[in-house]
């Protein structure tokens, strides 16, 4: 009669199909709320405005899983779209910039991960440094003036659609990048490394592999996309200003824990994440074209989060809760 | 020989300890001096009776919602929703102000505690006893009271004009020159330094940072204490905002925004660890004058506008690098002498 201990899947398969359930919920009710939903024109502004979300999100996703946070990246998106905009007004040219520009995320990402992985600290408290730090140094560059004169050429990339469709050129980016990263994650040996790295660390460490090193890869990868994320979002906006995205990191970190990755690492899927993403993007537009006043939105994304952890441990606590009861009764029935 | 080992090494282990934190608050506040003896050196009027009002008013408010996150990261939790808990709170107080103009000032600062002590409770519930991580459950209400705050408020505003002067005066008053905002929250921290230190109920939260598993097993209800700890954290953050309130006159919906990050930080330049289990409210609070006091040097010294945010950034950084490499020298230290 004794199972052996439940093995905690890498994967929360439940959990996941939980979030596409709703997403797909969302969808049908936002359709029967308006007729303005499911028309190209709103999908594709739906979809434009959350792919900046969407691309730090899919970066965070390996972060977490691997037990550390990086609460630097809406910074690093502003930094960098200050560099981009001062870089520009210099008369660099576009391509340059843009590289220069991943560049700098690349380094925001790589002190970052020095802090963490040389002087061993916490990265929750590092990267709260460097969200001081690096919104600090766009403010540097930039002031309070803002870059807006980009060519359309690359401004177009930002905002347009891809010729003949609604599909908006960002989220084309983000679909291979999420690709990339899925890959990465669920079937290749760093993947692994990651959950078994958020798992447990000693035991990463004891089973050979380099903790340092994948992390401070992880933090550089997870700047890089900032940057990538910035140069997108100073294109779609045609603007770069040292305000950018301020308090964007809340958001992706949301998302992320609403998508099934547990805070503590070592379990999470792409799959589920970008699920939320688009669910807390369909909800806020759902509610947007019902007139429901912006507030409400912020409610929703927060009770979300909570319910998402606490909805899981409510059920697991009443499943224990009956089991306990049920073997207690068997046992009652053995003694008599 | 091995009851004197045991008896012994604790004895000297708590003395040392003792010294270490003892030496962790005197380099904070060593460097506290040191900053502000170069700023005046270079613009005496730093250390002019007003910019150093100024700099107690602007720092008493970080410095009384550093008390509550301080019992809260003790037990290796956090409250990142102290900060929508502050404008909520303010922006409520204020309308009792506009509701009942005649309202005496003790009874608005008690129900700004009320208040807080019950969004406080949704933390505590969520945390202790619905197990959500503390990360989690306060980034999560920390949106949502923002959210009330938004629907409360409704794009309108509390002025200065609406709040009696019988109030404002608690910003503008002072007793023997401190203002007397800046005593009232002294004597907060005092009394939650003196409840942390010696009594059995602060202990606790020390005793469930450090090892919860340890906490069970030494009788401790850790789900009380953890219940407490965010109600108390609701709390302070409560009569924070209706301080808030008296400084600043003027709140809106986005009143206090981002205010979680200046406390923790303060929190952890003075030496409370995130990691739970370690800090004291003298640290914590010197960490707070101290990030206050670079933010007003970096004003004096007309360091360029737009570099200030960075160096502060910068400084930061330093400070959590720092404070950890000389603790982790300091364990090291105490390890090795306890072994010999």
């Amino acid at each position: 009669m004794t199972t052996p201990p439940a093995r905690t899947p890498r994967v929360n398969l439940g959990w996941e199909a939980m979030v596409i359930g709703l997403l797909v919920l969302a969808l049908l009710i936002g359709s029967r709320l308006n007729d303005a939903f499911f028309t190209a024109a709103n999908l594709s502004n739906l979809t434009a405005n959350l792919v900046e979300v969407a691309l730090m999100a899919l970066t965070m996703t390996l972060v977490v899983i691997a037990a550390e946070i990086d609460l630097s990246i809406a910074s690093t998106l502003g930094m960098c779209s200050a560099l981009l905009g001062v870089l520009w007004a210099a008369q660099v040219p576009m391509p340059l910039a843009i590289l220069a520009t991943l560049a700098l995320g690349a380094l925001a990402g790589l002190l970052n991960g020095v802090l963490v992985t040389r002087l061993g600290l916490p990265s929750l408290a590092v990267t709260i440094g460097t969200l001081a730090l690096y919104r600090g140094l766009a403010y540097a560059l930039l002031g309070d003036r803002a870059v807006a004169d980009f060519p359309p050429l690359w401004t177009n990339l930002g905002f347009g659609v891809v010729p003949g469709t609604q599909i908006p050129i960002p989220i084309v980016a983000f679909v291979v990048l999420a690709v990339i990263v899925a890959v990465a994650l669920h079937a290749t040996p760093f993947g692994r490394s990651l959950y078994a790295i958020g798992a447990s660390e000693l035991a990463a460490r004891f089973s050979g592999l380099r903790v340092e090193r994948v992390k401070l890869t992880l933090f550089v990868l997870s700047g890089l996309m900032s940057a990538f994320a910035a140069v997108v979002y100073t294109f779609r906006f045609s603007s770069a200003r040292a305000d950018n995205a301020v308090g964007f990191e809340l958001s992706v970190i949301a998302a992320v824990l609403l998508g099934g990755v547990s805070i503590f690492g070592g379990r999470g899927s792409v799959i589920g994440v970008i699920a939320a993403v688009f669910l807390i993007g369909v909800i806020n537009n759902a509610l947007t074209l019902a007139d429901v006043p912006n507030e409400i939105l912020t409610i929703v994304t927060g009770l979300l989060l909570i319910l998402s952890v606490l909805g899981p441990n409510v059920a697991a606590r009443v499943r224990a809760g009956s089991e306990r009861r049920r073997a207690a009764a068997g046992v009652k029935g053995e003694t008599t | 020989m091995t009851t004197q080992v045991t008896e012994s090494s604790p004895a000297r282990r708590a003395n040392l300890l003792e010294r270490l934190f003892r030496a962790r608050e005197a380099s904070l506040v060593l460097i506290l001096l040191a900053l502000v003896a170069a700023t005046s050196a270079v613009n005496p009027r730093f250390v002019a009776p007003q910019s150093l009002r100024d700099l107690l008013l602007n720092v008493s408010i970080i410095a009384l919602v550093v008390v509550g996150q301080t019992l809260v990261l003790l037990m290796k939790h956090v409250d990142l929703s102290v900060s929508s808990v502050v404008g909520l709170t303010a922006f409520l107080s204020g309308s009792l102000f506009v509701a009942n103009p005649g309202l005496p000032v003790p009874v608005v600062l008690l129900a700004g505690v009320v208040m807080g002590a019950l969004l406080g409770a949704v933390n505590g519930l969520l945390v202790a006893y619905g197990r959500v991580p503390a990360l989690v459950a306060t980034l999560g209400t920390l949106y949502v009271f923002r959210g009330v705050d938004y629907a409360v408020v409704q794009g309108g505003q509390i002025n200065a004009s609406n709040l009696p002067a019988a109030f404002s005066h608690l910003a503008t008053g002072s007793v023997l020159g401190v203002p007397t905002l800046a005593l009232l929250v002294l004597a907060v921290m005092v009394v939650f330094a003196v409840y942390l230190r010696s009594y059995r109920g602060g202990r606790e939260y020390y005793a469930v940072g450090s090892n919860v598993d340890a906490a069970v097993l030494a009788g401790i209800d850790v789900t009380r204490r953890v219940m407490t700890g965010f109600v108390l954290s609701g709390a302070i953050a409560g009569l924070a905002g209706v301080l808030y309130l008296a400084r600043y006159g003027t709140v809106d919906a986005a009143a206090g925004t981002g205010l979680e990050l200046q406390v923790i930080a303060a929190a952890v330049v003075g030496g409370v660890s995130i990691g739970g289990g370690v800090g004291t409210l003298l640290g914590a609070g010197t960490g707070a004058l101290l990030l206050g006091a670079i933010a007003s040097a970096l004003v004096t010294l007309r360091a360029p506008a737009f570099w200030q945010q960075a160096i502060q950034g910068a400084l930061l950084l330093l400070a959590i690098s720092v404070d950890i490499v000389l603790a982790r020298r300091a364990a090291r230290a105490l390890q090795e002498r306890s072994q010999r």
